[in-house]
């Protein structure tokens, strides 16, 4: 990989569910190292679909999608990419696991099939839980705990494999203004003390306008903003805001 | 020495049962929390008509057990994936399709109607020294499966997504813990037979789940249930001459009830 490859690039992409409407019509969006970008736009626009094709959830109709310079049909280094969905909102109360045994699941990938998961694994899968300031709970089950926290657990497992970059979908979705604001915190500190790259969907035009580096409204079609100041000030509001 | 273990085919009975009590769970935890359960009972059925085949073919049951489940199970996977029809109602088609060949080929060749009953309810006498050494050879393929494949199925069956994207092969993940179930099915079935093997997967699971621990812990205690069961089934069955698969089940069911007087 060039020193200068996007970490991801998309070219010309269309997507569609069926093979009527196109969800996504001709995008084209490169994530540089480093960034913090807010993928917005309102529901339906499209913005968790075009997510989900940067990660390989979904495959695209037209155009090329590519990681850290390697075309996405071909990437292997999947523990590069942190992925933290909105698993905290469905959480199956019954399921029986542990704050620990979740984060550790961030080293499975580069453990390997087969291969059992050493001290170095476990010390890495500590720090994590350390940096999302949820160490404490760490035995405790994931179904005692409340919806931030079980999205800081989620974040924890994705820095536990190291990534690069992580992608985040509406992370803070249901979860309390307080604890909307110390999650934000916590991700602006990853992006500018670790130089951690992110990539944030949300439909909150003005939060994330404050938060990232740079900005772009998913609505089929895309409008990218070097200045996210730019984007409140052309975005029409009541357009992206869908409470 | 117990007067039980006196009895060759007891000592076999006690062997086969320890080593399906100790594999169910382990597989049963993936098909729970997957919401898989109906797959057990329907790989049992589907396991019938294995047995069903191998009479008629005079081939050890056993071996045709396995061969057709592990077969179904992939292809009830597909259909499964491919989204023409709802999963639930996929299984519902193999389960009666499976059970109506099993009958079938009963009546083509009639006479094996009696050996065919012992595989549908269980029977202790059923499992004859080479039933066994197949029943070890494959509770051991799955124990060292399951062993092997611990983080990916765990990691599957939490968050198919999120392993997705971790570079987790999914799909091979998935058919493997369907085929191992059909192999775990197989192996129970001299020992309590297809129509009660799913509560034999599913209930220690269930028991153990109302401990809200974590997920080794919740294992462990599955397995605690299921070997107690089984072992306290068998014997109960031998002293009071009852169906070893229904005294199983029941204990179970009895436990079960009690678990669910823990509080939450």
């Amino acid at each position: 990989m060039a020193e200068t490859d996007p970490i991801i690039s998309l070219e010309n992409i269309s997507f569609s569910y069926d093979t009527k409407t196109d969800v996504l019509e001709d995008v084209s969006l490169f994530v540089d190292a480093g960034s913090y970008l807010g993928l917005i736009g309102p529901n339906g626009g499209g913005k968790t679909t075009l997510l989900k094709l940067m990660l390989g959830l979904l495959k695209t109709r037209r155009g090329t999608v590519s990681l850290f310079g390697t075309p996405i049909r071909s990437f292997k280094q999947w523990p590069r990419i942190g992925y933290v969905s909105q698993r905290a909102i469905s959480f199956d109360a019954l399921f029986p696991v542990t704050v620990e045994e979740v984060v550790r699941m961030g080293r499975y990938a580069r453990r390997g099939l087969f291969r059992r998961l050493t001290d170095e694994d476990r010390q890495k899968a500590e720090t994590a839980l350390r940096d999302v300031e949820m160490f404490e709970y760490r035995t405790r089950r994931m179904s005692d705990l409340s919806g931030g926290q079980k999205q800081r657990v989620f974040l924890a497992r994705a820095l536990a494999s190291e990534p690069e970059i992580i992608a985040l979908d509406e992370p803070t979705t249901g979860v309390d203004h307080e604890t909307e604001e110390q999650f934000y915190v916590l991700l602006k500190k990853l992006n500018q003390e670790q130089g951690m790259t992110l990539v944030l969907v949300s439909h909150d035009l003005e939060r994330v306008a404050h938060e990232a580096s740079c900005v772009a409204v998913v609505d089929t079609t895309l409008r990218y903003y070097a200045n996210p100041a730019d984007a409140i000030a052309s975005e029409s509001l009541p357009k992206v805001h869908h409470h | 020495m117990l007067e039980i273990l006196q009895y060759e085919f007891m000592v076999r009975a006690f062997q086969a049962g320890l080593l399906v009590a100790v594999i169910a769970p382990l597989i049963g935890i993936f098909l729970v929390l997957r919401r898989y359960s109906l797959i057990a009972d329907t790989l049992a059925h589907v396991s019938l008509m294995g047995v069903a085949l191998g009479l008629l073919l005079r081939v050890p049951p056993l071996v045709t057990a396995f061969v057709v489940s592990v077969v179904s199970s992939v292809l009830i996977e597909r259909l499964r994936l491919s989204q023409r029809v709802y999963s639930d109602a996929a299984l519902s088609v193999f389960l009666s399709g499976s059970l109506a060949m099993a009958l079938l080929i009963l009546s083509l060749a009639d006479g094996f109607s009696v050996n065919l009953f012992s595989y549908l309810f269980g029977s202790l006498v059923t499992v004859g020294p080479s039933d066994l050494y197949l029943i070890g050879s494959v509770g051991l393929v799955v124990l060292l499966s399951v062993f092997l494949m611990y983080k990916e199925l765990l990691f599957v069956s939490f968050d198919e997504e999120g392993a997705q994207v971790a570079g987790i092969p999914t799909r091979l993940v998935n058919i493997l813990l369907i085929a191992l179930a059909g192999l775990t099915v197989s192996i129970a079935l001299p020992i309590v037979g297809a129509l009660l093997i799913a509560a034999l997967i599913v209930i220690p699971i269930l028991i153990a789940l109302q401990f809200r621990r974590s997920f080794v812990a919740t294992i462990l205690i599955a397995e605690v249930v299921s070997v107690f069961a089984v072992i306290s089934g068998i014997t109960l069955s031998y002293y009071f001459d009852l169906s070893a698969g229904g005294t199983i089940v029941l204990i179970l069911v009895g436990l079960f009830c009690l678990s669910l007087l823990k509080r939450p």
